[in-house]
């Protein structure tokens, strides 16, 4: 439930009239405004500037500073106004996101000033809307990464914590400035790719005659030096390549790169033509084998970000280039077509055929105009003008296009691979956001049962429990209990953890001590998504508190006496939520700060309060101290911290 | 049929009429009294369009509100509809809020129907106040007039099993997927079947506003729910 409907509250609570004629059950009681009073205009004076607001406005948000009443500590009793001493920029948005809730990030705010602040006010920076989510993304990770920068440069001579051989090799050739072997290796690599580039130049050039009148390319002529050396070479580049091989670390992955790949067709025909040089009928093959050789050249691309870069922009404007290819053809086919028709009536033309005057228009067009073929006739001299001409313009305006294109689409395809990236964790969010509202509504039905069992016993300690929830969100909660005694259903969640102990609770609520047991042991066994299964076994802590009490007396009390049973079962949730908390939850709500100290007489009745999920956003993982590392989605408000079995059992009695 | 609801007057003769003297160029802006009744003819600009409610007095002596309590409401209501007017869309898109489990849009729809009392698609802020008026400052047997009104989808004045048994599939609709004990085919029928028994005194398949409210009055469960309406605000 948003902060903005909050004030619709009161609408959709008096909608609820049509479930009270067809519910079969008595309605549960209504919270009671306890302090009701008028609302009143709070002034809030950030740094000498004043901002005033609604006291209910600020009290949607109980989990953070203006919310609870940490900010009674900024309160100035001479001027009678809530005094901060902090920015009032940033301020600006942290009460926006009071007012409308949803918390925006301007963008010519600095990231860490705007992340102190809302550290400061006690506001997760998760909430952020979608909006202005993706740059405050942006920018911390730019922060990190500068962070990250800094703390290199410093510990540039430590070493890292103890990689294994195979990953510190791998780590050497993706990177050769992590040490001065990977240095060497990188420096000789290129070496003798460029000896092998060269080599194959070379081994063409004529050098020197034989008797006879042919001239000798230097390969023939010193076919042995050459051959050492393309052996050399191929040595190299196998070592390395079985060596990356090794280390890769997903081999099969490696052996699909583009690299890879080049590597292995630059070393292919030197083995090849190992095998094969005794037969004379595949020599002529072997021959064009060799012209695989000058793929060596593309090994450079390890050695260079540019061409890397080059290369991975080629691939992503294919469809531009493409289209420019086609449109080339088009106009290339039509001119061709035009000039073999218009020479077709001259004598000893030069164009014999449509593909005979591709060559023509292709060497006009670029305007190379080789004068191999030339238009004899005067139509053919018209159209090979027009061609000239247009082929400029054809040629010279998609070039800047493609230009433009590569910057664009370069650009686009990194924000829409980021936007992938976080497009499965804003689903997580939403979904978590849900949950966590339902959440918030199954455990504060649990507190307030609590509350209304400490309630019956007159205890004066129900003042400061009840305060933890805002009057908001017990109200929401009072409207989903109408709701689930309307239907005589009652709400579950995905989260197996709380599944087992809601299904406890059954439409007449107050069960006796035996059939919650079986209720307990049953729904641990139950089959729910198969997904859950593994996360439900591995919290024995659960099932083990629902056994334990077997050893207790089992006395089956009828429903009708109800105030006795709602004790009796009020016990048994209290003793859930004590052996659920037993780790000090020191600050589950920032309004536990103010509790007096001498509250220590019952202090597992406090501690067994679970705070409840600001209802519109996941708790904030750190106000509510998780025992175990679990991930957000299930149950994030829940500190259902199975403590180590061998913990005691603290019964309160609450009677 | 709804004593309760104080309705204010709905211009619908006033707008025809208005339509027409807009066609002349004679009559120009002196035409027009209040940008408040004309914009409700523009239902097809709603989102352009700003519709302001009628003073705070007159709200303050249609309904029993008390004048800050219309401030309130005023302020909330404005906030989530700066137009100043609800479609039928927004309104379940609001509604949906407070159930993030089910679905209750066809229950939204409903209410939205009830509280449309001019039927023209959109809520204003005197239809919203005047039921909340009802619901939460009427007298019980109001609000049972109001409860009535909103079952009887069609008006007529009867209540009918299909539709009762729409509003019934509508309020299990709002308790979603996951439930316990899980949501039975037949439980919306079989509760439509309780609900008869017990409103529809004399077996005739409809259930009248009589034999509505006589039955709730007898039923001390429904009489006390009707009283938690009272501290809503």
């Amino acid at each position: 439930m948003a902060a903005g409907v909050a004030a619709w509250l009161p609408f959709a609570r008096a909608a609820a009239i049509g479930w009270m004629p067809v519910a079969n059950c008595p309605m549960p009681l209504a919270p009671a405004d306890k302090n009701k009073r008028q609302d009143e205009l709070i002034i809030l004076n950030v740094s000498g500037r004043r901002f005033q607001t609604w006291r209910t406005t600020l009290e949607r948000y109980p989990d953070t500073l203006l919310g609870s009443t940490e900010k009674e500590f900024f309160f100035n009793e001479d001027t009678k106004e809530y005094f901060f001493d902090r920015d009032p920029e940033v301020f600006r948005c942290v009460l926006n996101f009071y007012r409308t809730g949803k918390l925006h990030y301007p963008r010519y705010e600095c990231i860490s000033a705007y992340d102190d602040e809302l550290a400061f006010y006690g506001i997760l920076p998760e909430i952020i809307g979608d909006c202005c989510y993706e740059e405050y993304k942006d920018r911390k990770r730019e922060n990190a990464e500068r962070l990250m920068d800094d703390n290199d440069s410093e510990n540039n001579q430590e070493s890292l914590p103890s990689l294994s051989f195979r990953q510190t090799m791998w780590r050497a050739f993706e990177n050769p400035h992590t040490s001065t072997l990977a240095l060497v290796f990188y420096y000789v690599t290129g070496f003798f790719i460029a000896v092998s580039v060269i080599t194959n130049v070379v081994e063409t050039v004529p050098c020197g005659t034989v008797p006879g009148n042919k001239e000798l390319p230097c390969g023939e002529r010193y076919a042995v030096a050459f051959f050492c050396l393309d052996t050399a070479c191929v040595m190299i580049f196998t070592v390395e390549y079985l060596l990356r091989l090794f280390a890769a670390p997903s081999r099969y992955r490696f052996i699909r790169s583009v690299m890879s790949i080049i590597d292995v067709v630059a070393i292919m025909p030197y083995y090849i033509g190992l095998v094969m040089t005794n037969n004379e009928d595949v020599s002529g093959a072997f021959v064009t084998l060799r012209v695989f050789r000058v793929f060596r050249i593309f090994k450079f691309s390890r050695h260079s970000q540019g061409l890397r870069i080059l290369g991975y922009t080629l691939k992503s404007c294919a469809s531009e280039l493409g289209f420019l290819l086609f449109s080339l053809t088009m106009a290339i086919i039509i001119f061709a077509t035009v000039m073999f028709y218009a020479e077709k009536g001259s004598s000893a033309s030069k164009f014999t055929s449509i593909p005979a005057s591709f060559w023509y228009t292709i060497v006009t067009m670029t305007t190379l105009g080789y004068g191999d073929m030339v238009p004899k006739t005067i139509a053919g001299k018209i159209f090979g003008s027009i061609c000239s001409l247009s082929g400029v313009l054809v040629i010279a305006l998609p070039v800047p296009v493609i230009v433009s294109n590569f910057s664009r689409i370069y650009h686009q395809n990194q924000r829409a691979d980021k936007r992938r990236a976080q497009k499965k964790a804003r689903l997580a969010r939403i979904r978590v956001a849900k949950t966590g509202s339902s959440n918030a509504y199954l455990h504060s039905k649990r507190n307030g049962l609590l509350n209304e069992a400490l309630e019956l016993t007159g205890s004066p300690e129900d003042e400061h429990l009840t305060k933890t929830t805002s009057l908001i969100e017990s109200q929401h909660h009072h409207l989903l209990h109408c709701l689930e005694k309307t239907t005589g259903l009652s709400y579950l969640v995905d989260d197996p953890l709380l599944s087992v102990r809601t299904s406890t609770i059954k439409n007449h609520e107050f069960i006796d001590e035996q059939m919650f047991e079986q209720n307990c042991m049953e729904s641990s066994m139950q089959n729910y998504p198969s997904t859950r299964s593994p996360s439900l076994s591995s919290h024995p802590g659960l099932t083990t508190s629902c056994c334990s009490r077997r050893s207790k007396k089992t006395t089956h009390l009828p429903n009708s006496n109800l105030p006795a049973t709602r004790l009796r079962s009020m016990q048994e949730l209290s003793t859930i939520h004590i052996q659920g908390s037993e780790q000090p939850s020191l600050t589950t709500s920032r309004s536990s700060l103010n509790l007096k100290a001498d509250d220590g007489l019952r202090p597992n009745c406090k501690g067994s309060q679970i705070t409840t999920a600001i209802i519109s956003i996941p708790t904030p993982p750190a106000l509510t101290p998780e025992g175990e590392s679990r991930p957000p989605p299930s149950s994030p408000g829940s500190t259902t911290n199975i403590p180590p079995i061998g913990s005691n059992i603290v019964k309160v009695s609450a009677l | 049929r709804n004593p309760g609801l104080g309705n204010p007057p709905r211009p619908t003769k006033k707008a025809l009429k208005q339509r027409f003297l807009k066609l002349l160029p004679c009559c120009g802006p002196q035409a027009l009294p209040s940008v408040s009744e004309n914009s409700v003819e523009d239902e097809f600009e709603l989102s352009t369009v700003c519709h302001r409610p009628e003073g705070l007095d007159q709200l303050q002596e249609q309904t029993k509100f008390t004048r800050k309590e219309l401030q309130v409401l005023y302020r909330g209501f404005k906030n989530e509809c700066p137009s100043g007017i609800v479609n039928e869309e927004n309104f379940k898109q609001i509604y949906s809020q407070f159930f993030p489990q089910g679905d209750s849009s066809t229950y939204a729809t409903f209410l939205f129907n009830a509280f449309d009392t001019n039927h023209d698609g959109s809520v204003s802020f005197e239809d919203f106040v005047a039921g909340l008026s009802v619901i939460l400052r009427g007298t019980i047997d109001d609000r049972l007039n109001w409860a009535f009104n909103l079952y009887d989808l069609n008006k007529d004045g009867f209540i009918t099993k299909e539709e009762m048994l729409d509003i019934m599939k509508s309020i299990y609709d709002m308790m979603g997927k996951y439930t316990y004990p899980a949501l039975r085919e037949e439980a919306p029928r079989e509760h439509v079947e309780s609900f008869f028994q017990k409103m529809d005194r004399n077996k005739d398949g409809v259930v009248t506003i009589e034999e509505f409210i006589e039955s709730c009055q007898k039923d001390e469960n429904i009489m006390r729910s009707m009283q938690l309406f009272d501290n809503v605000i």
